[in-house]
């Protein structure tokens, strides 16, 4: 009966070569293209820089082969893609700022795709070591308070620092020492994901009981509304005492969302969008900081603030329209003119050069990493298992959403970064990261259960196994 | 740089872009809906007496189904006996018929005799029964000769 066919959870080691090496055949391609835009002689760095990367992408390829088989052949090619294309743009950035120093005379500022090069080295290195460390990811679960404490104590560590070290541009989510920062929210991001899915495993049923049913909605007794209460605190929090209305925005997003995956009562939805309502309304009438954001996003062309508060939106709005639909091609447009066009304004960039059908194709990626995400966390077999899943998928998706939304005006601007996408250590390794407990799951949840060792007799029962 | 050659760079990585895309998205399709579409081919010929059944359906649908036969899905070749009863299908162990497979939930539906017909029910799936090209929403009959869609798995009651 075993040999009947082959099981649904059979390994696709092809396809993932086959995407890796589209993906990495586009990231190449977009690199010499950007190259000849600004020099006619082949580029030095296509074979060091570009041979460094494939032999990356194979590696991290061979450790999910290895350690997690029977994982996703879409979710590794599509962060190799991104990381690439990311490299790509990063490089371009500055490519166009050395220029523009060599116009002005003046020395150029360090070159930032080497750095992130480095860590996108120290990211798959990284991924690996959670792939190798991580066999099982329901060892995590007993992790749960553990990842709890770790979480929290990353994420107020800013605010407790002096200014000097925590704060750059205004928000105060970093850990600086010498030549070192550090952003711990995004690693942060990945503790309480696992401590939000150990934690409800164990409460869902209590948070489950129905309480009231008010308008066919059955609301949760008064008692259990608690947790929710803490988690809409500590974003508050968060928000006040680092300005940090991204990671705020996330983190209470996240919790709402898995809060609803593991009880399956909409009425959660229901109070955690009006606690969001409220949160929103008070920190607009309170925090300056978020009055003088949502009066950006209002009002982005006014002349009183276009030449400083709302220039950098101003400025990527301009770039994203002079894409159009198609872009005006790699290293052809001018996105260097929007201020950190390499971190909050990846978008805007790719929105530029590369257009509308450029940035779709892209938003389309995340699409699949998240649904392959969400389709790894049905199939696992355990609860902890399948929140774990939903909360990394849905994290990355209301992430994508909130950064891309705000480049593009469709809400304010929060400064989150693009995963994989945007210059950042902290954000790319805690990406690569999470992209390795995705993996872990979807390895689970697509694995053919081990046979059981008393098998009752086939004929007797009818049992049929695989 | 010329204008045509910027031109055709730029096409070029919007295509690959695209490209990456569409082959990512034929991966998952490929992942959900079997590999290759010739395998979906394959079983056609063995359906082909399917009309002539059809033929007559007068006289079929008086004969109570005797089986149930697996005709498509990892399971393909094999049958259960219809007896008194119940049939469960899912991907729990305990299931009467116990599908490997992404899309089939732990206890999926389930096939229950009514008097001389059997009713199948959808015991609240995520992906749902398909019975005729029809999802199955309460306990519908199921005849000798009709089709039920499980995930990748196609059943068929026989006489």
């Amino acid at each position: 009966m075993t040999d009947l066919a082959r099981p649904i959870g059979s390994r696709r080691h092809g396809t993932e070569v086959a995407l890796i090496g589209f993906g990495l055949v586009l990231t190449m391609f977009a690199f010499t293209s950007v190259s000849a835009a600004y020099s006619s002689k082949f580029p030095s760095g296509i074979v060091s820089d570009g041979l460094g990367f494939i032999a990356l992408a194979g590696v991290a390829h061979l450790a999910v082969r290895k350690f997690a088989p029977y994982a996703d052949p879409v979710l590794l090619p599509s962060a190799v893609m991104l990381n690439g294309l990311g490299l790509v743009l990063i490089h371009r950035l500055d490519l166009a700022s050395a220029s523009r120093a060599k116009g002005a005379g003046v020395s150029a500022g360090t070159a930032a795709a080497p750095l992130q090069l480095v860590w996108t080295v120290i990211g798959v290195a990284l991924f690996i070591a959670v792939l190798v460390v991580v066999r099982d990811h329901r060892r995590l679960e007993s992790l749960t308070y553990t990842a709890m404490a770790g979480g929290l104590a990353l994420l107020v560590l800013p605010a407790l620092l002096p200014a000097s070290h925590s704060t750059v541009n205004g928000a105060r989510i970093w850990i600086r020492f010498g030549g070192f920062s550090f952003q711990p929210g995004e690693i942060a991001k990945i503790a309480l994901e696992v401590f939000f899915a150990g934690y409800l495993v164990r409460k869902r049923d209590v948070l489950a009981l129905a309480g009231r049913r008010i308008l066919g909605l059955t609301l949760p007794r008064g008692r259990d509304l608690g947790p929710v209460l803490v988690a809409w605190g500590a974003s508050l929090l968060i928000l006040t005492r680092e300005s940090d209305l991204g990671s705020s925005l996330l983190f209470f997003g996240i919790f709402v969302a898995m809060l609803y995956v593991a009880t399956e009562r909409r009425s959660w939805l229901v109070i955690g969008l009006g606690l969001f309502v409220v949160g929103s309304l008070l920190a607009y009438a309170v925090i300056g900081h978020v009055h003088d954001r949502v009066q950006i996003w209002l009002h982005p062309l006014d002349p009183k603030t276009i030449t400083d508060q709302s220039y950098q939106l101003a400025q990527g709005l301009f770039g994203q329209a002079t894409g159009g639909i198609f872009g005006t091609g790699l290293g052809q447009g001018r996105p260097d003119l929007v201020p950190f066009a390499n971190t909050d304004f990846i978008a805007s960039t790719i929105a530029e050069e590369l257009g509308l059908a450029g940035l779709m194709a892209v938003l389309v990626v995340y699409l699949l990493i998240v649904m392959r995400g969400l389709r790894a966390a049905i199939g696992t077999r355990d609860d902890f298992g399948k929140l774990l899943g939903a909360g990394l998928a849905f994290g990355l998706a209301l992430q994508v959403f909130v950064q891309v939304g705000g480049v593009t005006r469709l809400i304010p601007l929060t400064g989150l970064t693009l995963p994989f996408l945007s210059y950042g250590g902290s954000s790319l390794v805690s990406n690569w990261i999470l992209l390795a407990l995705l993996l872990r799951i979807s390895d689970a949840s697509r694995r053919p259960a081990p046979p059981r060792p008393d098998a009752p007799d086939e004929a007797a029962t009818m049992a049929i196994r695989l | 740089m010329p204008v045509a050659v910027v031109f055709l760079l730029r096409t070029v990585v919007l295509i690959l872009l695209w490209g990456f895309v569409i082959a990512a998205v034929v991966a998952v399709r490929n992942d959900i809906f079997g590999p290759k579409p010739k395998k979906e081919r394959a079983p056609r010929p063995a359906r082909a007496p399917r009309p002539a059944r059809q033929a007559k359906p007068s006289k079929k649908a008086v004969l109570p189904p005797a089986r149930v036969a697996v005709i498509d899905g990892p399971l393909a070749g094999m049958s259960v006996a219809l007896s008194s009863l119940p049939i469960t299908i899912g991907r729990a162990d305990d299931s009467t018929i116990a599908i490997n497979d992404d899309y089939v939930s732990s206890h999926h539906a389930r096939l229950v005799p009514n008097g001389a017909v059997w009713l199948l029910e959808d015991l609240g799936s995520t992906n749902g029964t398909v019975l005729d090209a029809a999802k199955v929403s309460g306990p519908t009959e199921v005849h000798a000769g009709s089709q039920i869609r499980i995930g990748r798995t196609v059943l068929e009651l026989q006489p």
